[in-house]
């Protein structure tokens, strides 16, 4: 069995147990139903009714507003990806078992990950009440839900580095959401900053550079890219906070 | 067989595991003993492969051939970790799962195959009796169980060498006899490393004890040979009635006495009590020579079990 092959059938293995937990547990429910009345909450308030638009601004206002919840949503997710294996300790059940560190993250991440996929969507019948009613195209409906997916996704992964790292859950949600404030921050500190670095920030600019085209249904390679890479490193450097901790 | 070399582990200059080298035989029992901070904990971990040692070897026998660890040359411990079970000090349990349910995880993650899964998971519900509650969720489970359910995940995937951090730690009596009889039971089947503070059990368990000082191999034999090395066998305690400084006069006289102290009591107390420590049996003497000077003799028993006097000895520092 090769490497690649054993780690990713380990994940598998944790994921499994992850996403029943996230299915079994109050908390998981709570993020879900949270998600879906605020989400619900704004689209009547805001995206629909506030006087004549088009439809399609109707549909960016949708993408602008879930994109708030579901960066808290998977904050809320990561947090508790690795911290509460600590806090309740059952991390030595997964650091004496045969798993390297990189099946243990991605197993977590990606039971959160499917979860939140999921409350996307949970949230497609609002943009398929405007397609219905109004006139956007289906490419734009299908540019914003992928990401949705995509800046939860990176936002995960960000929580879950800070679930590495931190103690407790309380910490790993403040310190999650320091990194992803720095990231949405970033088109601001660019506007006053001098060249080369602001065009540096506004690369890394998670909201303003990468999220906006897709909020707009256009699909860039280039967001696509950053927004994989960004959670790739997050989660390789969650398993490699794992191995140091084991080792130090 | 499992051998341990030149194991340490090192928190910056400080050294909580310093040059640890012992061998385990198949199917042996080995108890490990010694005060808080002894190192034991930090030792259990790097043989569970939770923590990386420093530096050093570790090697287990498998029925597949030797596999071994080189902390030295910075190997991963992924290929040890599937032939070691592991009970850490608190049970690593989900209490929103079912035993069986976390059985069968345990097993896959412990590389069991997935036929042999659900075999694996109900023989270890059985040994470990836990058949009338594998459907409970675990948060709803008795401290003794949940204990049981901790070991049933260490022997899911039918390790090797069996690791067990504190397995009776507040457990209520009915339930630590439970717990012994459980032991037992896995003594025959597994390579086992226990530690305990409760020297009763080490003493009803294990054919060997490793005396674990300051991060260092102190000693290691068995439960006899380390009493007799490190524990004041010989100290024994009377409860006597007369005059004290009689008695005291009466005991120094005594060949092979040593020491003799009274022990303080209150003013109303009856009888006095004295604690004398000697190099030989001094029993019949020492209460023939009270007898002769018309003093009652109460009571007479060793002032310490034979282990809890090796830990004693261990915290005075009087041991070497």
């Amino acid at each position: 069995m090769s490497d690649a092959f054993a780690t990713l059938s380990k994940a598998g293995t944790v994921l499994r147990r992850e996403l029943a937990s996230l299915l079994r547990t109050p908390s998981g429910w709570a993020i879900a139903a949270a998600v879906l009345f605020v989400d619900g909450l704004l689209f009547n308030a805001f995206a629909v009714g506030t006087g004549a638009k088009t439809s399609t601004k109707v549909l960016e206002d949708f993408y602008y507003f879930a994109a708030g919840t579901t960066m808290i949503a998977s904050i809320l997710l990561a947090m508790r990806t690795l911290a509460e294996e600590r806090a309740r300790g059952t991390m030595p059940l997964l650091l004496s078992a045969p798993a390297s560190e990189t099946a243990i993250v991605l197993g977590k991440y990606g039971a959160s990950l499917i979860f939140l996929a999921g409350l996307v969507v949970a949230t497609l019948y609002m943009p398929a009440l405007i397609f219905v009613h109004g006139k956007v195209s289906l490419g734009h409906i299908a540019a914003g839900s992928l990401g949705l997916c995509l800046l939860g996704g990176t936002t995960l992964a960000l929580g879950t580095l800070a679930s590495a790292l931190a103690r407790s859950q309380l910490v790993a949600g403040v310190l999650g959401s320091a990194f992803v404030v720095i990231l949405l921050l970033a088109w601001l500190l660019a506007k006053v900053s001098a060249p080369p670095l602001d065009s540096l920030l506004r690369h890394f600019a998670l909201f303003e550079t990468h999220f906006r085209p897709l909020q707009r249904g256009v699909l860039r390679l280039s967001d696509v890219v950053f927004f994989l890479s960004v959670a790739g490193l997050a989660l390789g450097t969650a398993a490699r906070v794992l191995a140091w901790q084991r080792a130090r | 067989m499992i051998r341990a070399r030149a194991l340490s582990k090192f928190y910056g200059e400080h050294a909580a595991v310093h040059d640890l080298g012992f061998e385990i035989a198949g199917g042996e029992c080995v108890g490990f003993l010694g005060l808080n901070g002894a190192g034991k904990s930090t030792t259990l971990r790097m043989l569970a492969g939770v923590l990386e040692p420093s530096a050093g070897r570790l090697e287990i026998d498998t029925p597949d051939g030797r596999v071994a660890m080189d902390a030295d040359a910075d190997a991963s411990s992924i290929a040890l970790r599937r032939h070691i079970g592991y009970l850490p000090e608190r049970p690593p349990l989900y209490d929103e799962m079912t035993p069986r349910a976390f059985l069968r995880y345990a097993a896959a993650l412990r590389d069991v195959p997935a036929g042999e899964r659900e075999q694996a998971s109900e023989d270890a519900l059985r040994r470990c009796g836990l058949l009338a509650v594998a459907e409970a969720p675990i948060g709803t489970l008795s401290h003794g169980f949940r204990q049981r359910v901790g070991i049933a995940q260490a022997i899911v995937h039918r390790p090797a060498l069996l690791i067990l951090d504190e397995p009776t730690q507040g457990l209520d009596p009915v339930q630590t006899a439970g717990m012994r009889e459980l032991l037992r039971e896995l003594r025959g089947r597994h390579t086992i490393l226990l530690s305990t503070h409760i020297l009763g059990e080490i003493e009803a368990t294990c054919d060997r004890i490793l005396l674990l000082h300051e991060g260092r191999l102190h000693a290691e034999g068995d439960e006899q040979t380390l009493v007799t090395r490190f524990a004041d066998g010989g100290r024994l305690r009377f409860e006597l009635r007369g005059d004290a400084e009689s008695i005291g006069r009466c005991l120094q006289a005594v060949t092979g006495v040593r020491e003799v102290r009274t022990m303080p009591a209150d003013a109303t107390a009856a009888s006095v009590v004295v604690e004398v420590a000697a190099d030989d049996d001094v029993r019949a003497a020492a209460v023939a020579a009270l007898v002769g000077a018309g003093v009652d003799v109460l009571g007479l028993r060793r002032a310490q079990s034979g282990l809890e006097g090796v830990f004693l000895g261990l915290g005075g520092g009087g041991a070497a």
